[in-house]
């Protein structure tokens, strides 16, 4: 660290990411010293959803993001289901988690290849030995492997073209299961889509076969199958994270969390997430407690700042408090303390062992969440084709909810981005209060009242500044890192 | 030379970009080369950030880069107190409103992608403590971020490529025509729709038309009857192709189980109804088929219903299809 007077700069507009940020960066020297966060929309969906039928939520909520919109979606029928106690069948439960899982593996593929891995193909990195290969397989809408990616990723939505009628925006997910039953011929069609994915993957992504990777177990057997494996964009980004130490860039708090997810098998009666929920604190995992969360609105541009809010009782009135405030984004705070969430805490909590021990070695960094990415993306195609055979055409997809006239409950799923949670009330038949927690404004959070800054803010602490940079290249990897959807965040 | 498009995102969820990525045979990437199309700057597409962007901007404002189509996804926001700031774009200090007013004076064209940035859309949802608005609509009537009297160098309206989301092919399509100089006035509807889709109805290619046609109709989603009568569908009367082009591989919302909620239409967000229920006086739905006189659809319904073949009224209510059609030969 070095005795310099920091520099204020502004960096902004970021793309590759969902919405629109800026972030205030103070720089000493050659590092970043403190970040604070702006998401610089406000939304204002939780307000549009109030006074309306609470089956509008399937409506609206959806929209408050193409990126994420099956999650909200998916969410928003948890919470109604929740009121009416309404237990969808096994194939309902089955298709809405492939339903889900679709969504998700494309919004991973979407982010390694379109929003992350092009940073790497820009001339700042033309003298590493890697950069031809970079720019051919990743430069911003024109590499090789871009455009290979979104072929994967438009057949593999052609599972919601069966399953949900279309990609975003879905109203198929209901309380009671899902709008749509498929026949035999259908659910091979899945199989023959999720066989068509597999073999991109593994031709282009991994180079070996999915089994293989999510079995990676440490650090030595990664190490051994790099050595070993075939060329591939996972052998290209382990050259690149090791060039460049991404295992040391990006650390925040180590604190994680999930809600869990993939509720369910075969037994209607057993609704236990297949990935538990859980968080990790302090190097334990321990339970998930959703009581202890509240949301601090000590820097944001909106009303009720003066206290904290458990989300069942929280507001959303913008209110620009300019000299204070600094951003549209609330700070979600669990047991008082800041929690980052996605890939990595899904699969530090479920015991994944290569994330643990990359953890354990190095903590949250750049390099160990888009490896957590890595290893759902080969994991979800595994899980989506047991489901897929477990679907039965002839039973049951939905069963009808009873009145939702009056109670309060809450709809917690595990998106892309990690943990997103509503929190609905409902009287007299209508809406009278609705709250979301989206994954990114637990990330993007900014300070709480007792100055804690969010986890990326804490992130970018230390961040490396090279000579000239206006937007600095650490701080594009770690803002990206967290595969930030601000269109969420502001909700 | 080609045609050169800035697109940003403003009120909005980002989703038609979402589903523009989707866009296949040809994919994006090739779709718009073929039509001559590139990108200035994309949000989800290119690579400069920070800096890059704002002297990109700068140069288009000043004129020293030809800005062909400024396509905007996200309804423009012009609160609180018309001052903008509930969207400044990140890095310029500036709101996203008068970003767009400004770069809508210098480009050749101007699209609107989405319902969000042609009417308002979700974004402009009651109470619209946002102030939301279309670039060129404010709900159904003209004004919006840039005003009714607004038109492009080449005497056009804002394009309205309405959707909630957008299909891919309608953003491709009419981007490609632009940049061929095939989209004239004439070829937009008089919510400024592009005519190759809009002039179609979602009822057409609708699978359940046999059970439109006899009012067998669903009473719970994943019924297969028809979604008008009780469902809260309004697909006979909603502008869209989407039961005929198809989505993510042959899907559309009446083929996914669940209502068309008329999202090409301005104000689609204010039904004034549940969305997925369709209100009713005296046992009739209140929304009917365009074109078609009251009395005459009452009869022709009451008719029909009388007329129900038992295989229709049996399957309109279950998820797979329970009496299938007789296999008797047809008479010659």
């Amino acid at each position: 660290m070095s005795d310099t007077p920091p520099v204020r700069r502004i960096a902004g507009p970021f793309n590759r990411i969902e919405g629109d940020l800026e972030i205030l960066l103070d720089i000493a020297g050659d590092h970043v010293q403190e970040a604070r966060v702006n998401a610089t929309l406000f939304r204002g969906v939780e307000r549009m959803l109030e006074g309306r039928a609470p089956m509008d939520a399937l409506v609206i909520a959806p929209r408050i993001c193409g990126i994420c919109s099956v999650s909200q979606s998916r969410a928003a029928a948890a919470a109604l289901a929740g009121l009416s106690q309404v237990q969808a069948p096994a194939n309902g439960r089955i298709a809405a988690n492939i339903i889900l899982a679709t969504e998700n593996l494309a919004d991973l593929i979407t982010h390694f290849y379109l929003f992350f891995m092009p940073d790497f193909a820009r001339p700042d990195y033309a003298h590493h030995r890697w950069h031809g290969a970079a720019l051919r397989r990743f430069a911003a809408g024109r590499g090789q492997a871009v455009a290979a990616a979104l072929r994967t990723r438009a057949e593999l939505l052609h599972v919601m073209g069966i399953l949900a009628g279309h990609w975003p925006h879905t109203l198929a997910i209901q309380p009671g299961g899902v709008s749509r039953g498929i026949d035999a011929e259908a659910c091979q069609r899945l199989s023959g889509i999720l066989a068509s994915v597999r073999a991109d993957l593994e031709n282009n992504l991994f180079g070996v076969a999915l089994e293989t990777v999510v079995e990676l177990a440490d650090c030595a057997t990664l190490h051994t199958w790099r050595q070993h494996g075939s060329a591939s964009d996972f052998g290209l980004f382990l050259d690149i994270a090791e060039t460049l130490e991404l295992s040391t860039l990006g650390r925040a708090y180590d604190c994680f969390l999930t809600c869990g997810s993939w509720p369910g098998g075969r037994d209607p009666h057993n609704t236990t997430p297949l990935w538990p929920a859980g968080i990790v604190a302090d190097g334990a995992v321990l339970p998930f407690a959703p009581q202890d969360i509240v949301e601090d609105h000590a820097f944001a541009h909106l009303r009720d700042h003066e206290r904290v809010h458990p989300p069942a009782e929280g507001t959303t009135v913008p209110h620009l408090r300019d000299g204070t405030a600094y951003t549209w984004c609330k700070a979600p705070r669990l047991a008082g303390r800041p929690f980052e969430t996605g890939a990595i805490a899904r699969q530090l909590v479920r015991g994944q062992p290569l994330i643990r021990a990359l953890v354990a070695r190095g903590g949250g960094t750049v390099f160990s969440r888009v490896m957590a990415r890595l290893i759902e993306m080969a994991a979800l195609p595994l899980l989506m084709e047991q489901w897929v055979r477990q679907l039965e055409p002839g039973a049951p997809w939905y069963a009808p909810h009873g009145t939702l006239a009056n109670g309060q409950s809450v709809g917690f799923t595990e998106a892309a981005r990690g943990t997103l949670g509503h929190w609905l009330r409902v009287e007299n038949g209508h809406i009278a209060g609705y709250q979301i927690i989206a994954p990114t404004t637990w990330n993007f959070s900014p300070r709480d009242a007792a100055g804690v800054p969010g986890p990326l803010e804490r992130a970018l602490e230390g961040a490396p500044v090279r000579p000239g940079e206006h937007t600095p290249l650490s701080v594009q990897h770690i803002v990206r890192s967290f595969d930030p959807c601000m269109a969420c965040t502001v909700h | 030379m080609t045609f050169q498009i800035l697109w940003l995102q403003s009120g909005g969820c980002g989703g038609c970009t979402m589903s523009l990525l989707c866009a296949e045979s040809p994919g994006l990437l090739s779709t718009l080369r073929g039509a001559g199309i590139s990108f200035l700057w994309h949000p989800s597409l290119s690579e400069q950030s920070g800096d890059d962007v704002q002297a990109l901007l700068d140069s288009v404002l000043a004129g020293k880069v030809a800005l062909d189509a400024l396509c905007v996804e996200g309804a423009l926001l012009r609160g609180p107190e018309g001052t903008g700031r509930f969207h400044i774009m990140g890095g310029t200090g500036r709101p996203m409103l008068t970003w767009v007013q400004a770069l809508a004076r210098v480009a050749r064209h101007v699209v609107a992608v989405g319902s969000c940035a042609a009417y308002g859309g979700i974004t402009a949802a009651s109470p619209n403590i946002l102030d939301a608005c279309g670039l060129h609509y404010d709900g159904r009537y003209p004004g919006g971020a840039l005003g009714a009297e607004f038109r492009d160098h080449t005497g056009l309206p804002v394009i309205n490529i309405a959707g909630c989301p957008t299909h891919p092919d309608w953003v491709t399509g009419t981007l490609a025509l632009l940049a061929r100089g095939q989209l004239g006035a004439t070829d937009l509807d008089p919510l400024g729709r592009p005519r190759f889709y809009a002039d179609t109805l979602v009822h057409h290619g609708c699978t359940r038309n046999e059970f439109y046609e006899y009012k067998a109709s669903a009473r719970h989603p994943s019924d297969l009857g028809c979604l008008m009568e009780n469902m809260g569908c309004i697909g006979t009367q909603a502008h869209g192709d989407c039961n005929t082009r198809l989505w993510n591989g042959g899907g559309s919302c009446t083929r996914g189980g669940y209502a068309c909620i008329n999202c090409t239409a301005p104000e689609f967000e204010e039904p004034g109804h549940p969305f997925e229920t369709t209100p009713k006086i005296a046992g009739i739905p209140v929304g009917l088929p365009t074109d078609m006189p009251k009395a005459w659809y009452v009869a022709l319904s009451s008719l029909a219903r009388a007329a129900t073949p038992e295989r229709l009224a049996r399957n309109a209510t279950e998820d797979h299809i329970v009496v299938p059609p007789s296999s008797r030969p047809l008479r010659r």
